[in-house]
């Protein structure tokens, strides 16, 4: 095994250009186990971690560009009203010294149907910034970017960069089930925007599918729904019968599997409960009754 | 490869690492400090915890190589951080004296002999160490929480602890131990 240790982002590149079966490692909270089990022996280890540009985030007129390795303790401390999703989200990431090493870029490189940060940027809406020597930078919509178990849309020459994640423009809500509060991967999570400005809803779903997804079907009915009842404007409870709909569609969205943390009839009937309940939280915040950053992991 | 870092104060260097091989792994078997605990080796139970350039982590997770340059305290060298913290002058602690740390003398106040952090005397007198396998990830999780949050709550404290786990105590001595800890920070006890 070699350890590359680039000191910049373009010395990064070139050695995943060189070496393309480098493995990246920054926070190492996923990588790292794989190498003490012994289940990954990678040729090469391509360190991260001197280049500080990753660290960095920068907050724009409509997204924010957050480098790929900024912690999720930064988040949460920095980034709540910006990305409240994805700070709900990153508040549920396994234990406070994960969290100060793990970031979004990883998640995004292990893209694992578990990883707690899929259904906040699926909901926000984000595009991942992926860079290689030869090609330069592309923006990879967050949509395209899943693309099987543990698969995703990077070519082996190239590295994330950062995440363009787009500002809230209404309130976001982040749900996840697990056996306990802390220090849990997660049996199934949902995510949910409101995004008022284009009168839309958005949902992520995590560990109920091969990939994050979202509930498609859901969002286009509950967006014609909220048109059609004039619920933007009059800013009415949501009928219950709207949200008992919403429900089964994110249930339905679902394609889980039997597992040691739950069955796959559990995990379609925990997303619709996470549905509805986060459906509600973000709507009664956007009636102006509740805060928008109040939730339940 | 070899890796060149500080340790509780002092340059340190550790020869014929291998490059898959973990910080931990550094400081138990290459360094001679077995304060930090190897239990889990998959960042679950916060027993191998250090702080490493002042953030507390999972030893485990860090690759000996990301350490190059770093600063890292274990648990060895935390009554030293502690003193460096509260009247400042730290003189670091040497190697052969971090292998030889132990906490002292007989009785309930076993500290006095020895010299330690606030935190590691109220684990004592609180009766938080059973098997004390999970003691040095809570101590240094714990004493990293009292330097920010001198006043912490019940649930900022679960909260500060909350990735390092115990199978003996159920925890109540462990919160006793850290309630104990801030209020003798702060002079009220």
């Amino acid at each position: 095994m070699d350890f590359l240790r680039p000191a910049s982002w373009e010395e990064a590149l070139a050695a995943k250009a060189e070496h393309p079966t480098a493995v990246p490692i920054a926070g190492g909270t996923d990588v790292m186990v794989e190498i003490n089990f012994d289940h990954r022996r990678p040729e090469y280890l391509l360190d991260l971690t001197r280049i500080g540009d990753l660290y960095e985030w920068e907050t724009g007129e409509d997204t924010v560009r957050l480098g790929a390795s900024v912690p999720y303790t930064r988040i949460m401390e920095h980034l709540r009203a910006e990305l409240p999703g994805l700070a709900l989200a990153s508040h549920t990431v396994a234990s406070p010294q994960i969290r100060n090493r793990g970031g979004v870029g990883g998640n995004l490189g292990t893209a694992s149907p578990a990883g707690d940060a899929h259904p906040a940027l699926l909901a926000a809406g984000a595009e991942v910034e992926a860079e290689s020597a030869a090609r330069g930078t592309r923006l990879i919509p967050i949509d395209a970017f899943y693309t099987g178990v543990k698969r995703n849309a990077l070519q082996p020459d190239e590295l994330i960069r950062a995440v363009h994640i787009e500002k809230a423009d209404g309130p976001q809500q982040y749900s996840k089930v697990g056996t306990r509060n802390a220090m849990v991967i997660a049996v199934c999570a949902f995510g949910l925007a409101l995004h008022p400005a284009t009168r839309t809803v958005r949902t992520g779903i995590g560990s109920a599918a091969p990939t994050p997804v979202r509930a498609r079907a859901a969002e286009e009915f509950l967006n014609a729904a909220l048109e059609e009842g004039g619920f933007w404007d009059n800013r009415k409870i949501i009928t219950p019968s709207v949200a008992k709909r919403f429900a089964e569609l994110c249930s339905g969205a679902c394609n889980p599997i039997d597992d040691v943390r739950g069955t796959a009839s559990y995990r379609r009937h925990a997303v619709g409960v996470m549905a509805r309940r986060t459906l509600t939280w973000t709507w009664e915040s956007y009636r102006g009754a509740r805060r928008a950053t109040e939730g339940a992991a | 490869m070899r890796v060149n870092f500080t340790v509780n104060g002092r340059p340190q260097e550790a020869d014929d690492v291998w490059e898959g091989e973990s910080l931990l792994y550094v400081l138990r078997e290459r360094l001679g400090l077995p304060g930090s605990k190897n239990a889990c080796e998959q960042g679950e139970c916060g027993s191998c915890t250090v702080r490493l350039d002042g953030v507390p982590v999972c030893s485990c997770l860090v690759a000996a190589g990301q350490a190059e340059g770093r600063e890292v305290v274990t648990v060895e060298g935390l009554a030293d951080h502690a003193r460096q913290r509260s009247r400042g002058g730290s003189r670091g602690v040497p190697l052969d004296e971090a292998k030889a740390w132990q906490a002292g003398g007989p009785g309930s106040r076993t500290g006095e002999e020895a010299e330690l952090s606030t935190v590691q005397q109220a684990f004592i007198d609180a009766g938080a160490v059973q098997c004390g396998f999970c003691t040095p990830g809570l101590l240094v999780a714990a004493d990293e929480m009292l330097e920010h949050n001198p006043d912490p709550s019940d649930a900022d404290i679960r909260e500060a602890l909350s990735g390092n786990l115990c199978r003996c105590t159920g925890y109540e001595k462990i919160m006793d131990a850290v309630r104990l800890a801030a209020a003798r920070q702060s002079g009220e006890v």
